[in-house]
């Protein structure tokens, strides 16, 4: 209990660290799994194989491998980033293949005629996904894509390998301060709950609100 | 017959995989004309529907509605398909958004009209149809006969130079075919230029001005309603027409 007490501050910062890679990678892998999603399902031919490839590439890459190339191999291009940028920039293309995947099955679900009739009354492709399938298609990825994001609350971990401030790196310093490695890591599980936790409590009100929309 | 052509196909061919589905088509719709297609199961006759407004790609031939022919996907595609309006078997109404909503979105999308007066127009257009106190149900709230009617409201709120129509009855009760054809026969009364994929054989005598029969991907006939079901010329039509008016 009292490496908890002692060490405020220091788990604090790194739940804080943890909380910011979630969020900022999670708007950037909803953002590119939105757009990825749109191409795979284009009318453009072109499109599609870039969502494909995209997709095949990064979700088929292991995560720390990925960090290894975006933290040690931007750099050798010249792009010099903050880590924590990197670390965010890593997460949220990682994340977004699946998250594409997950739209595009909730794309899937809504009956082809859907789509049909709304070209059929002159909507084009951009109109006919945002104002028909995608509205449809919302109900049915809320849950696939809570589990994903809850998925990338930890993988942020990996982020600490890389001197990234969040929260399972705390265990570092507090093992050299010579506190117990059981309840440092307890309190370290309790603070991956509550966001984890969170994020699940998040998309339940979701599910809820937009439960009645059919 | 057609002095001013509307829709014009010329030597359409179509393939699903190595299945000719359409072969050597050509039919020509005059403004305001009313042409129904029989013929069936499988013989092509609601492909050739949708090619109409190319929700069918095809191999080689030649579309045209107005003297325009087909564009290729993209703006001049959708622009065209504004202009023809089309209804499907299984109504295809949009089921997140209320009777209203349906008929008013590709107004307020396409037409870029203003919200006031897309519901204005919308609400004129349901009152035709004799579903005004329906406005604000959800689609699935209505029986299918209604949802035809929502459907037919929503493609003419585009003011279309012509209608599709794919099979509107098949996927409804029998009582309530009557109330979808009262419609067409309205809209087919007041000059609507239309083509109509169905088996409503009383249909076809009542409001075509034309009857295309179709079999195995061709047209076989193609003459008045009056000649036809009196007087087939192919046996095709002939052992058709056997079976479905024999009871």
């Amino acid at each position: 209990m009292d490496v908890l007490t002692e060490n405020w501050s220091l788990y604090g910062k790194g739940f804080l660290g943890t909380v910011e890679l979630t969020v900022y990678a999670s708007i950037l892998a909803l953002v590119l799994g939105f757009v990825m999603a749109s191409f795979r399902v284009a009318p453009v031919g072109s499109l599609r194989v870039i969502g494909t490839v995209w997709v095949a590439v990064l979700r088929n890459t292991p995560l720390t491998l990925l960090f290894f190339a975006v933290l040690l191999g931007l750099p050798r291009f010249g792009l010099v980033l903050p880590f924590q940028v990197f670390a965010v920039l890593a997460l949220g293309c990682y994340t977004s293949a699946f998250i594409c995947e997950a739209l595009r099955s909730g794309i899937n679900t809504v009956p082809t005629g859907q789509g049909e009739a709304a070209r059929s009354l002159g909507m084009s492709f951009g109109q006919t996904l945002g104002n028909v399938v995608l509205p449809q298609a919302f109900r049915s990825v809320i849950p696939p894509v809570g589990s994903t994001l809850i998925a990338l609350a930890k993988n942020s971990a990996i982020a600490g390998a890389f001197s990234v401030t969040e929260l399972l790196g705390t265990y570092k310093t507090l093992n050299e301060l010579g506190y117990s490695i059981i309840w440092t890591f307890v309190w370290i599980a309790v603070g991956y709950l509550i966001i984890t936790l969170a994020i699940s409590a998040l998309f339940n009100v979701l599910e809820k609100r937009w439960g009645v929309a059919r | 017959m057609a002095v001013d052509p509307l829709i014009e196909l010329r030597d359409v061919n179509k393939y699903f995989g190595t299945l000719h589905v359409l072969q050597d088509i050509n039919l020509t719709v005059g403004r305001g004309e009313v042409v129904v297609v029989i013929g069936p199961s499988g013989s092509g006759k609601s492909t050739l529907c949708r090619t109409i407004n190319r929700l069918e790609t095809i191999e080689s031939g030649y579309i045209a509605i107005d003297g325009k022919p087909l564009p290729e996907e993209g703006k001049g595609l959708a622009e065209l398909r504004a202009e023809v309006g089309m209804v499907f078997q299984s109504f295809n109404l949009f089921a997140h958004k209320t009777v209203l909503a349906n008929v008013s979105l590709a107004q307020l999308k396409v037409r870029r009209r203003k919200k006031d007066e897309a519901d204005q127009r919308s609400r004129e257009l349901l009152e035709r149809v004799g579903l005004a106190s329906q406005a604000d149900k959800f689609p699935a709230q209505l029986s299918g006969g209604q949802q035809q009617r929502v459907a037919i409201a929503r493609a003419l709120a585009m003011d279309p130079k012509a209608l599709l129509f794919d099979e509107p009855t098949s996927a409804l009760d029998p009582e309530m075919i009557n109330e979808v054809l009262e419609v067409m026969q309205q809209l087919a009364r007041e000059g609507m230029t239309m083509v109509v994929v169905t088996h409503e054989m009383g249909f076809a005598r009542s409001a075509a001005n034309r009857v295309v029969f179709m079999s195995d991907g061709r047209v076989i006939e193609d003459r008045t309603p009056e000649d036809f079901f009196t007087h087939p010329e192919s046996d095709r039509a002939k052992d058709f027409l056997s079976k479905i008016l024999k009871h």
